[in-house]
């Protein structure tokens, strides 16, 4: 069955509502409108304004009104049309839903999912743009999880509506007209593990989110130059599973960190840390970081591409990784 | 009998200087009353005692630094009386070793008029603070000769100075400080260490594993950093896998011997690095009653020459053969994630080098040897060791490792594993040592054997089988 990433995530957004009447969906133009990306397109005719609501124009009130109802009983999912404007729920976020567990000694779970959209490439501009799921990664209390496939578009909801705990669901906006083959039974799937996309043994390519599919297409240039990449998608960016991605550069000797956020201090510094505390002994090279430009993205689409990393950028660092130096390239 | 410890003055001392006794063995003491001045990081403070009685013995020395708990003094009842005459405190180290005191002396409070008068401590006559007179110790002044110009006949600070003229200028000002080398410049710190190679990780652990000297590789990677690829290519000073237990000894004519050393200390920091860091360890030890193996060793050395007699280590490194042959657990390499038995013992044997370093090359089939081959083969390996010339294959294969450090005196040897092997056994002294048995108990010749295992490998089941197995053997000497 072909569908597209948005078809998926709306598949398991439909999934959910049927098999959970405390299941309900809440955000800015999510119901009437049909989701500002047509995610949720349909829901609302199908299961009504008390299961698919539309809320003002507060991040932080609608947010917050979703920690109360998962406190109360309820299993609410949350969409925040972009990560640039969750901001304004990140007190909601990281003061309550994130701390509640802990501040009340184990007693009040917050069951609540977020779904976000996150990345450029769509020439939407600065404030729509960002890669800012690294920061909700630094938050103890949170799982921050990134589906970069049909089937963990498919899967991780409903996996995520099972965690008692707050669970980000980070959707990369330049996925949602991916189109492949999803298999009709394609159920949840498991958010705990990193997976191996490609298996290679020259470099390893750790990446996440909207950077999988160039990182796949790269690979599949580097092979044809007898580079052999293996490609390790994070999937979940809190917890990291860093026995993946630690074990994939323990056989492959080199590791290459492509991450659509910024460089400095981000999700591409902690991974590279940790491969160099799992994976120091057996490192023939320093780790390689592939990042977006540090600059708020720009509209024009030249300029744009320019910023965030694309397919010939990754063969390049692969490359150099590989060849040993830039200047080999 | 009561104890007088070093206080906690507060909750972030650890340890105090003992700067004065305000008492003497045999002086009456009662709660309260101040016994003892100490020096804290702070400031000299009086100590008081919290309980009557009498001062016994005084442990603690003037001059000493002492964790806090330390028992300064012991503290009889009331009324008893020392039934020697009181030693004289011990006596304060030589001035230089006395630390100066920390405090500022207009910090420092002089010790109550009352106190001073009741103390017993030399120059009792005057009033001068402990700081003051600790630096009049340390500055060899006698106080009876300083005038004192304090308050109330106090002699100050600066009254000892002044009786100190040669050492009382403020001393020298420290010689300048070397000019700081200047930064380096990007490319010149880019440029390899001197002497040490640039090279990856990786390629630093395979050239260790594969006893390969790094300085020897030419590097291709960026700057030309040695990567896995040249040492991959390079040839090597062992055989290929498994990886050799230690680094072969470089070839001797070709560096000096500081050289030789410093590399085979980089070597055998890299393994045992390796080791404690990649081998989880268990340990288990018996101590093994040879009785009868010390009495068949000295019978059947009674009939031999001086040069052909068996050391009683050879029965130790035969019994552990053949119990690694008994247990192939043991015997074998960790590689690529999965343990590989060996089919042979190759027996290692650490051995130490003059000028130190450790190698620990392996005689081949161990277990298949007699006792007159086995001592054969281990003076051999040995003089060769300590020559430098030992083969690769000594080097490279041994499968489970012996160290003997009997001959060192001690009792227990907690060894370290050499990888990728799994185990190592080690010996200690054997010495005659009480021994119960059959409700008797009489001195018998024991030896304490250890075994550091890989808990990848084994558990403390088969590590405890292994020794039990060893001192079986070692009760049957003319079986071996």
């Amino acid at each position: 069955m072909t569908v597209t990433y948005r078809e998926a995530l709306r598949d398991a957004l439909r999934d959910a509502l049927v098999r959970d009447p405390r299941v309900f969906l809440m955000g800015e133009d999510v119901g009437r409108y049909g989701g500002c990306f047509a995610v949720s397109m349909g829901l609302y005719e199908e299961f009504g304004p008390e299961r698919v609501r539309d809320t003002p124009l507060s991040e932080s009130a609608f947010v917050g009104a979703g920690i109360g109802a998962a406190l109360g009983g309820l299993r609410p999912i949350v969409e925040v049309m972009t990560v640039n404007f969750s901001l304004l729920a990140l007190d909601q976020i990281l003061n309550n839903a994130a701390t509640l567990l802990h501040m009340s000694g184990g007693q009040l779970n917050v069951p609540l999912v977020i779904r976000m959209t996150t990345g450029g490439g769509r020439q939407l501009a600065a404030q729509h743009s960002h890669s800012l799921e690294g920061w909700y990664a630094h938050i103890p209390g949170l799982r921050a999880v990134a589906p970069a496939t049909l089937e963990d578009a498919r899967g991780m909801l409903w996996t995520a509506l099972e965690d008692p705990d707050p669970v980000l669901l980070f959707e990369h906006g330049g996925l949602y007209n991916l189109e492949g083959e999803l298999a009709p039974d394609a159920g949840p799937v498991d958010i705990d593990r990193a997976a191996v996309r490609r298996a290679g043994t020259d470099l390893t390519v750790i990446t996440y989110g909207g950077m999988l599919p160039k990182v796949m297409a790269a690979a599949e240039q580097l092979a044809g130059e007898r580079i052999s990449a293996e490609v390790v998608d994070l999937r979940t960016l809190r917890p990291l599973d860093d026995a993946t991605f630690v074990g994939s550069v323990t056989r492959t000797h080199r590791a290459l960190v492509v991450d659509e956020g910024w460089r400095s201090v981000g999700m591409s510094a902690e991974i590279a840390a940790r491969v160099t505390e799992g994976a120091f002994y057996d490192l023939d090279a320093p780790v390689e970081r592939l990042c977006t430009t540090e600059v708020p993205l720009p509209h024009p689409k030249h300029l744009e591409d320019a910023a965030i990393p694309q397919v010939d950028d990754v063969v390049a660092a692969a490359r150099a990784l590989v060849q040993g130096g830039p200047g080999d390239g | 009998m009561g104890e007088f410890r070093m206080p906690s003055l507060g909750a972030d001392m650890e340890s105090g200087t003992l700067l004065e006794w305000r008492v003497q063995p045999g002086d009456a003491v009662h709660k309260g009353d101040i016994v003892a001045v100490v020096d804290t990081d702070k400031s000299a403070i009086e100590v008081e005692i919290f309980e009557s009685g009498v001062i016994g013995e005084l442990l603690v020395p003037v001059g000493d630094k002492v964790p806090v708990g330390t028992l300064l003094a012991t503290v009889l009842p009331p009324g008893a009386t020392l039934a020697t005459p009181p030693a004289a405190p011990p006596a304060a180290p030589a001035p230089a070793e006395v630390p100066a005191p920390r405090a500022a002396p207009a910090e420092v409070p002089a010790p109550p008029a009352a106190a001073v008068a009741r103390a017993a401590a030399p120059h009792a006559s005057h009033l001068v603070s402990p700081v003051v007179r600790h630096l009049a110790e340390r500055l060899g002044v006698d106080l009876d000769s300083v005038a004192p110009t304090g308050a109330g006949g106090r002699i100050t600070r600066a009254d000892v100075e002044r009786a100190a003229p040669e050492v009382a200028a403020p001393p020298p000002a420290p010689a300048p400080a070397p000019a700081p080398a200047p930064e380096p410049s990007p490319a010149v710190a880019a440029a390899p260490a001197p002497g040490r190679p640039r090279s990856s990780p990786y390629a630093r652990r395979l050239a260790a594993e594969r006893g390969v000297d790094l300085a020897d590789v030419a590097g291709s990677g960026p700057d030309g950093a040695v990567v896995a690829g040249d040492v991959t290519a390079a040839p090597s000073a062992a055989a290929p896998a498994p990886a050799p237990a230690a680094p072969a000894p470089a070839a001797p004519a070709a560096r000096t011997g500081a050289d030789r050393q410093a590399s085979m200390r980089r070597a055998i920091a890299a393994s045992m690095e390796r080791s404690k860091r990649e081998i989880p360890h268990y340990y288990v030890g018996l101590d093994i009653e040879l009785g009868a193996a010390t009495a068949w060793l000295d019978a059947a050395n009674a009939e031999r020459p001086v040069a052909e007699r068996l050391l009683p280590a050879v029965l130790l490194l035969k019994a552990a053969a053949l119990a690694a042959r008994a247990l192939p657990e043991l015997n074998g390499f960790w590689v690529d994630g999965g343990f590989r038995p060996a089919d042979h013992v190759h027996l290692g044997v650490a051995v130490s080098l003059r000028g130190g370093g450790l190698v620990a090359p392996a005689i081949h089939d161990a277990d298949t040897l007699g006792l007159d081959e086995l001592m054969a083969a281990l003076r051999d390996l040995v003089g060769r060791a300590r020559a430098g010339r030992l083969r690769s294959s000594e080097m490279a294969d041994p499968t489970i490792t012996v160290t003997n450090l009997g001959d060192q005196g001690v009792t227990t040897v907690y060894a370290v594993i050499t990888p990728p092997q799994v185990a190592m056994v080690g010996f200690g002294r054997v010495a005659e040592r009480p021994w119960a048995e059959g409700g008797m108990v009489g001195p018998r010749p024991v030896v304490t054997a250890t075994l550091a295992a890989d808990h990848r490998v084994t558990d403390g089941l088969r590590g405890a089988r292994f020794l039990t197995t060893i001192d079986k053997l070692l009760h049957a000497p003319e079986d071996l």
